[in-house]
């Protein structure tokens, strides 16, 4: 009987998650599609036409700065914490537990954390550079543990193989080690990709919120989501808002596509 | 007459504080089958990952004693690790090709030695697959991923991988324990012709397998070298009771 | 066939001498080095990003505290441009989160259970990527799908503003959903088959095992998906900024407005200086605070299940 009852409520719980959000995704598709005019496309952004171009483009730039540092700092932790350090060195349980500190912190503190030391304290103003470097700590725990669970997965007896025939570390972890842990890896950076695309309060005081692109590095400007949600509150373009959130929606969405591409690979690769 | 290869003096190892092997000493000949047998635990797989320091990778692995292979010992720093397991190679119990075409699993080792001309890859690869008797199976697909192939040409292709830099020694880790009967059969066909180039050292569960293809058999029991022989001396009149006791299967 | 013998022997005695045994291979080794010593510094970047966040968060924020009065800063009731009392806040926060996990982990963990006990394989292929596009939308879509749509509800049902505690709550309580539900699902799903065949073969019906004996057995697992519901639920700004009225008031009611610790940072930051912004870092540095019990009850957790 309770098991009866318990069966009915977890059928329930299933239908509102995923009825929640379906209905969240086609709210949003439905007021949004139709206002993504081409004006909102336009280069430039002006009060009457609140353009998500610059926005678009300075998203870009912010994800492509970011993933430039933070995947190879990212990358060679993992590469040292697996195939270098000794597993019960205290410097390397000492990094593991950094890593996830650093995975658990909210972006808002990162934001102000930004604001303190790069805006203020290095006198970078709110520009790309300190938006960037802010989302680049942000990103590295992502990138950190999927390195180490890729390079992992690998295993002992390749790295043994490549060894064996006298290939030295870096040659084995290369050649041999890194064609086989790329999927893993790629994956990890294309989660940290969406956590950088969708990041509004760790933004908002580095990168500042200008309206166009930004020009150089110590330029301010905004991605999307800050787009969206100073459009949002301003309460003036909520039709603009609509739509900045079905192209958010589309960017959640092929990234997703594909990460799942890229393990679908990493588990045909693994047979 | 016969030149000693590799000469195991008072070898003793650690892993943390489990002493593994107490003081072992050992003479490997050129051109030879030396066959390690013993119950599982005994010590005959640590003791071949001295032969070439894989045994290096180990965590907490700590080794007193001395190994000489042409009378220079492997342990001293002047030596080049990689330089020693070139030319000490390796096949391991379970095959272990790398995730690639095998044409580059081929070419992997003489890559790492600083050859790069296709025309002498080519050559040398076709020239380990010969001598690991595979040749004829793959010469028509070498692009193909070394993965695709059975457990026993995938063991073969290991062997060709690690006759590709060209060796001395050819440590082997149980190579047949993970295969069937007729890939072991291949094998051990191919291992004794290869002695002819090579000097073998071999771990085996199989007794029969020791009896069959070795010259020299060393017995190992709880980390020690109990008794070590020409094979059929060893197995048709061994001096040690406990030997006497393993091969005609009263024990392990 | 001795002759052929020694001839073998010869070739190999030529060939160990054509390699001059265990030559050096400095350039690769001065490579290995200096690699070795990047991947080091590289990993040192965790260790010193944090140790800066720290010192930058505290050295901005703890002097404000001591100089205002640690007790009258956190137990103060009042908040404005020159009265820093965070108590609502930190009341704000600790409601919202406790109201978001005691509706989102039953029906995260009860999806959980689908998932991994009664789902069709069909339909798990489409909603596993359902699971992972919820986590990827970003806060500020579903802080402006709650403005639309949970807001004018709650406004029409019990009126006032509908900026509220409660919309919050309701937020959050579908934020935190991915969490927990991948991890539970996790939890569920590695707890050994043998625990479920046994029950079954003891005449328990498939239900009763799946409820009695597989969730009781993951529940170390679900425990801790559930603090990880909680850090985020704690930590989320832009989308509880959207709905909560952000009034820094103590709580007056579930449909009244609300300001909590990381919203007050948000609220006021743009426009603050001297005292003022240090509070809001101060602010920062009790959420930090919180955060990091959080945090550590989950490791804690986590090596536990370990073992």
């Amino acid at each position: 009987m309770i098991s009866k009852l318990m069966k009915g409520l977890v059928y329930a719980s299933a239908v509102f998650t995923f009825g929640m959000l379906a209905y969240l995704v086609i709210y949003i598709l439905i007021n949004g599609v139709r206002f993504l005019t081409p004006s909102l496309f336009a280069w430039n952004y002006s009060t009457s036409n609140v353009s998500m171009m610059p926005a678009l483009m300075t998203t870009l730039m912010v994800v492509a700065g970011t993933l430039l540092i933070a995947t190879p700092i990212g990358v060679f932790t993992g590469f040292y914490l697996v195939d270098y350090a000794n597993r019960k060195n205290p410097v390397v349980k000492a990094i593991g537990m950094a890593t996830d500190t650093l995975a658990g912190i909210p972006s808002i503190i990162y934001g102000l954390f930004g604001m303190l030391f790069f805006v203020i304290f290095l006198e970078f103003q709110f520009s790309l550079i300190a938006g960037i470097l802010t989302v680049t700590i942000m990103s590295l725990p992502v990138i950190i543990r999927s390195t180490e669970e890729a390079l992992l997965a690998t295993g002992m007896p390749i790295r043994q193989a490549s060894y064996a025939l006298g290939a030295g570390k870096l040659r084995t972890l290369f050649k041999v080690v890194l064609p086989v842990a790329m999927p893993g890896i790629l994956s990890g950076v294309i989660l940290a990709t969406g956590r950088i695309v969708g990041e509004t309060a760790a933004l908002m005081f580095t990168l500042g919120t200008a309206t166009n692109l930004p020009g150089s590095l110590f330029a301010s400007g905004r991605t999307l989501s800050l787009h969206m949600y100073i459009l949002s509150q301003e309460g003036r373009h909520v039709n603009e808002a609509y739509a900045t959130a079905v192209v958010l929606l589309v960017f959640v969405l092929v990234i997703n596509a594909l990460s799942t591409l890229v393990s679908k690979r990493l588990a045909k690769g693994g047979k | 007459m016969l030149n000693q290869k590799i000469k195991v003096r008072d070898l003793k190892l650690w892993y943390g504080k489990f002493e593994a092997l107490h003081g072992v000493d050992l003479d490997i000949y050129e051109n030879e089958i030396t066959a390690f047998i013993g119950p599982s635990g005994c010590g005959k797989s640590t003791l071949i990952k001295t032969l070439n320091r894989m045994n290096d990778l180990v965590e907490n692995c700590r080794i007193e004693g001395s190994v000489e292979l042409d009378g220079k010992n492997i342990y001293s720093k002047k030596v080049e690790l990689n330089e020693l397991r070139k030319r000490v190679g390796m096949v391991f119990q379970q095959p272990n090709p790398f995730p690639k075409s095998i044409y580059d699993n081929i070419a992997f080792g003489p890559r790492t030695h600083g050859i790069k001309k296709k025309n002498e890859l080519d050559e040398i690869v076709e020239k380990s697959l010969r001598q690991a008797a595979i040749w004829d199976e793959v010469k028509d697909h070498l692009d193909r991923n070394a993965l695709s192939i059975s457990g026993g040409q995938q063991q073969r292709i290991c062997i060709a991988r690690a006759l590709a830099v060209e060796p001395d020694v050819l440590l082997m880790d149980e190579p047949t324990s993970a295969l069937d009967p007729i890939s072991t059969a291949k094998i051990e066909e191919l291992v004794m012709e290869l002695k002819e180039d090579y000097t073998i050292v071999m771990v085996t569960h199989n007794m029969q397998q020791a009896s069959r293809i070795s010259d020299r058999t060393a017995f190992f029991l709880n980390g020690d070298i109990i008794e070590q022989d020409m094979t059929r001396q060893l197995f048709t009149n061994p001096k040690e009771e406990q030997t006497d006791n393993y091969i005609s299967g009263r024990f392990g | 066939m001795d002759n052929l013998r020694q001839g073998t022997i010869k070739e190999a005695k030529a060939k160990a001498n054509r390699q001059p045994p265990f030559k050096k291979a400095a350039k690769g080794n001065l490579a290995e080095k200096i690699m070795h010593g990047v991947f080091l510094l590289a990993a040192f970047t965790s260790i010193f990003s944090l140790v800066l966040i720290v010192i930058f968060i505290f050295t901005n924020g703890l002097p404000m505290m001591v100089e205002y009065g640690l007790a009258d800063f956190i137990f103060g009731q009042t908040w404005n441009q020159t009265t820093f009392g965070l108590l609502p806040m930190i009341l704000g926060s600790v409601l919202v989160t406790l109201g978001a996990v005691s509706i989102g982990v039953p029906i995260g963990v009860m999806t959980a259970i689908f998932m991994a006990e009664f789902c069709p394989k069909k339909l798990y292929a489409f909603l596993k990527p359902a699971v992972n596009l919820m986590a990827g939308i970003p806060s500020i879509v579903y802080g402006f799908f709650a403005l639309r749509i949970i807001v004018p509800q709650i406004r029409q049902l019990f009126g006032g503003p509908g900026n509220s505690m409660l919309a919050a709550i309701m937020l959050l309580s579908i934020m935190i959903l991915p969490t927990v539900i991948s991890l539970s699902e996790s939890a569920i799903r590695s707890v050994p088959r043998s625990y479920f065949s046994g029950s079954v073969a003891l005449g328990a019906s498939p239900e009763r095992s799946i409820f009695s004996v597989l969730v009781p057995a993951a529940k170390s697992g679900i425990f801790s998906s559930i603090v990880l519901g909680v850090g985020r639920a704690i930590g989320e700004t832009m989308a509880v900024v959207m709905v909560a009225g952000n009034q820094p008031l103590m709580p007056r009611g579930l449909t009244q407005g609300i300001r909590t610790l990381t919203t007050n940072i948000v609220m006021e930051m743009a426009y603050a200086s001297g005292q003022h912004r240090d509070a809001l870092v101060a602010t920062g540095v009790v959420l930090f605070i919180f955060i990091m019990i959080i945090n550590t009850t989950f490791l804690i957790m986590k090596s536990k299940e370990a073992k």
